[in-house]
């Protein structure tokens, strides 16, 4: 009997959680699951606008627009200017986010809150419309940082002309935008530090740099590994900033994956070929994140 | 479709609802949806009263559809059965959305209409209506690409007048450089801009696409003249290779002098009375495009009317093309906005006559040639454009580059081939 009850009660158990998960379960299903197995349906046909026209000019072609991708230059090319952003971006907006989060935390800062308001700032602004005025500050011939570059004695630059500083100049504006974000999750981290960790190290007489690496730095670690993982995967679907700053030029130079994606399923509504693009970004994304995870990990265990 | 129905038994519980008494003629109660794309929605707004007093029972109701988001709007509108009962379309998309047969053939209508005349339009903007034979649009204004120049520089360089052909614009603008101590540029093509390089192509006479829209024809010799003389402008140094995006503000640096001759369009009339000083205005004016050998062709822009397929009240909609149609409406229209009338007897009107500045687009309507019409059109300019700005980068020859301009026209044409062999084989 009493057997029988846990059972009958343990089921009960299930089915009532299950109950409570449907409409999360519902909402996924219908919002997520349901659009994205459409999408794969639709990368292996070629939807475009004569099947839209007349659906029996729709042909299921398997695997060819995969196949014609990986044959483009084209997205070679955005998949490497995509990369080139996650691999210098990355690594650049977390130190700023690390380095400021530091700077805020430490006992000499003054006036806290408004420096935390100000760097946290960018954040809650508009993409489009502080793009648009990064464009004028970085206009080759009437900008401003031109107008300091030139004073400091380093000559004019073409940042929106040259394809070599296009990139550099939209890495600079995302790591300007996106770490104040990053910055406060990782403030959140430092105060949970406990302080007399630090004090123990003081009275060993270690010095800052090795109270850092030795006490801040493996506290932090699982806060770091999350906030890699947010950063890398938001810094994958580099889009807004191409769009507006430099509209995917000069010479193409910083079309991204998803910049790509967007001009062949919304600008020729090659709908086949676009959610082509986004599954093969899916997969990179997913190996990049994958790669980190374990690379953090096994950080994460050492320590 | 659901939503269509809801709304039927909406309507229907209404007109039971309203007493018997309140029955209105037959007419009543018609309500056209208008879409226009940017300004013109606004400025059309001031025309419509007199249509609705003309005909009471017609009700037109406009809505405003931004241009960056128009041919989004017009596709997404279509595939979800939403378009209105009559429609804004930019001339270059007409063969893409008669292609997805969104649009009602209007030729029987013209040839019974006795407002809208076939030989009173530009012929160029009439051509760009007709795809395989049928009219899907009706020309509702004009827009080209022409010179911008400033009259008092060219004259301190020593000409008295715009160039009339390639070779002669080239010597004066090497002469402009000269003369100010390359202080100067001789014009501005943003090289992200396809307008100015498919303006000098179609001025050689020769289709950018063989084969019935099949394939690119980018390696005809009369393309390659014409790239190699684009391209050789900015090789001289007479055309600053920048973006528009560099260019940043061009009026500021048209009254600069920044550079002699812009390469544009009929809204800069406006733009520059409005931008530059009142004591610069005689300093600046328009010249027909220079061509190979003599005044050249131009592109032939500009807007249509059209009606969808789907529209339910098509005689309405056609008397509100009628009404937009009428010269004295376009006249009125040119006043209000600056959109120059499709129509040759609107431009006898002495506003229109009157203005100087107008005087080398009426000349320039009458040589506009179309562009192809084939639905992938917007993406093979775009390519080309791309291609092109690469050449001027000095990353690919004309050779190479014209090559690769046919092999990326050959891919974006591949389901165009598969489509019309199909087509084919059905007819046969």
């Amino acid at each position: 009997m009493c057997l029988g009850g846990t059972v009958r009660n343990a089921m009960n158990r299930a089915s009532s959680a299950w109950l409570f998960l449907t409409p999360a379960l519902l909402v996924l299903g219908v919002f997520f699951l349901l659009p994205v197995l459409a999408g794969l349906g639709l990368s292996l046909t070629d939807y475009d606008l004569y099947a839209l026209a007349d659906i029996r000019n729709l042909r299921f072609v398997g695997l060819a627009n995969y196949w014609e991708l990986l044959h483009r230059p084209l997205f070679w090319d955005a998949l490497g200017h995509t990369l080139y952003f996650v691999i210098v971006g990355v690594p650049l907006s977390m130190l700023a986010s690390l380095g400021t989060a530091l700077l805020l935390n430490s006992q000499a800062a003054k006036l806290k809150p408004l420096f935390r308001t100000a760097l946290f700032a960018p954040v809650v602004t508009t993409v489009v419309a502080v793009a648009v005025i990064w464009r004028y500050l970085f206009n080759p011939q009437s900008g401003v940082v031109n107008f300091v570059l030139t004073h400091l004695g380093i000559g004019p630059i073409d940042w929106l002309g040259d394809p070599h500083w296009a990139m550099p100049m939209i890495i600079l504006f995302a790591v300007w935008k996106n770490f104040g974000y990053n910055m406060i999750i990782l403030l959140a981290g430092l105060h949970a530090i406990p302080a007399d960790l630090y004090e123990a190290a003081r009275i060993d007489g270690a010095s800052k740099w090795r109270q850092f690496r030795h006490i801040t730095l493996p506290a932090l670690a699982p806060i770091l590994l999350m906030v890699g993982i947010l950063t890398v995967s938001g810094y994958f679907q580099l889009f807004a900033e191409p769009y507006v700053i430099t509209e995917g030029g000069p010479l193409q130079s910083t079309v991204s994956v998803l910049y790509l994606m967007y001009n062949e399923g919304f600008k020729w509504w090659n709908m086949g070929t676009a959610s082509a693009v986004a599954f093969l970004l899916f997969l990179v994304m997913f190996a990049a994140t994958a790669l980190l995870w374990r690379f953090g990990g096994g950080r994460g265990e050492a320590a | 479709m659901k939503f269509a129905r809801l709304i039927g038994i909406v309507a229907l519980a209404v007109l039971v609802a309203l007493p018997a008494g309140c029955a209105a003629p037959a007419q009543q109660g018609i309500t056209l949806e208008f879409w226009t794309i940017g300004p013109e929605g606004e400025a059309v707004a001031q025309l419509l009263p007199a249509f609705e007093q003309a005909n009471p029972g017609i009700r037109v109701r406009v809505q405003r559809i931004p241009q960056t988001a128009a041919h989004e709007k017009l596709l997404t509108a279509y595939a979800g059965d939403s378009l209105p009962d009559v429609v804004q379309i930019g001339n270059t998309w007409i063969a893409e959305f008669a292609a997805l047969h969104a649009l009602e053939p209007l030729q029987a209508r013209v040839a019974h209409s006795g407002v809208v005349r076939a030989d009173d339009y530009f012929a160029s903007a009439w051509a760009t209506n007709r795809v395989d034979g049928a009219l899907y649009g009706i020309p509702w204004y004009i827009d080209t690409r022409l010179l911008f120049y400033r009259v008092d520089l060219l004259r301190e360089a020593g000409f008295a007048a715009p160039p009339r052909d390639w070779a002669e614009w080239q010597q004066q603008m090497d002469a402009i450089r000269a003369k100010s101590g390359d202080k100067r540029w001789g014009a501005l093509l943003p090289t992200n801009e396809y307008d100015q390089l498919l303006a000098l192509a179609l001025q050689q006479h020769v289709s950018l696409l063989r084969d019935g829209g099949r394939y690119g024809n980018f390696q005809s010799a009369g393309f390659k003249r014409t790239l190699s003389f684009y391209v050789g402008l900015f090789k001289r140094g007479d055309v600053p290779p920048w973006t528009n995006v560099q260019a940043g503000n061009p009026w500021q640096a048209f009254g600069r002098g920044d550079f002699v001759f812009y390469f544009s369009g009929p809204w800069n009339i406006g733009e520059f009375r409005k931008r530059l000083p009142a004591s610069q205005q005689d300093d600046w004016s328009t010249a027909q495009l220079p061509g190979p050998g003599g005044p050249g062709d131009s592109v032939t822009y500009g807007s249509s009317l059209a009606i969808p397929r789907t529209s339910r009240h098509q005689d309405a909609a056609w008397q509100l093309v009628e009404y937009l149609s009428r010269p004295d409406v376009q006249v009125r229209f040119y006043e209000l906005l600056g959109d120059l009338p499709a129509r040759r007897s609107a431009w006898q009107d002495s506003t229109l006559q009157g203005d100087p500045k107008l005087r080398a687009f009426h000349a320039q309507l009458e040589h506009m040639r179309p562009t192809p019409p084939v639905p992938e059109w917007e993406q093979i300019v775009n390519m080309m454009q791309q291609v092109a700005a690469r050449a001027v980068a000095g990353q690919l020859s004309i050779d190479q580059a014209t090559a690769q301009m046919d092999a990326e026209a050959a891919t974006i044409l591949a389901k165009r081939r598969w489509v019309l062999d199909r087509q084919h084989g059905h007819a046969q």
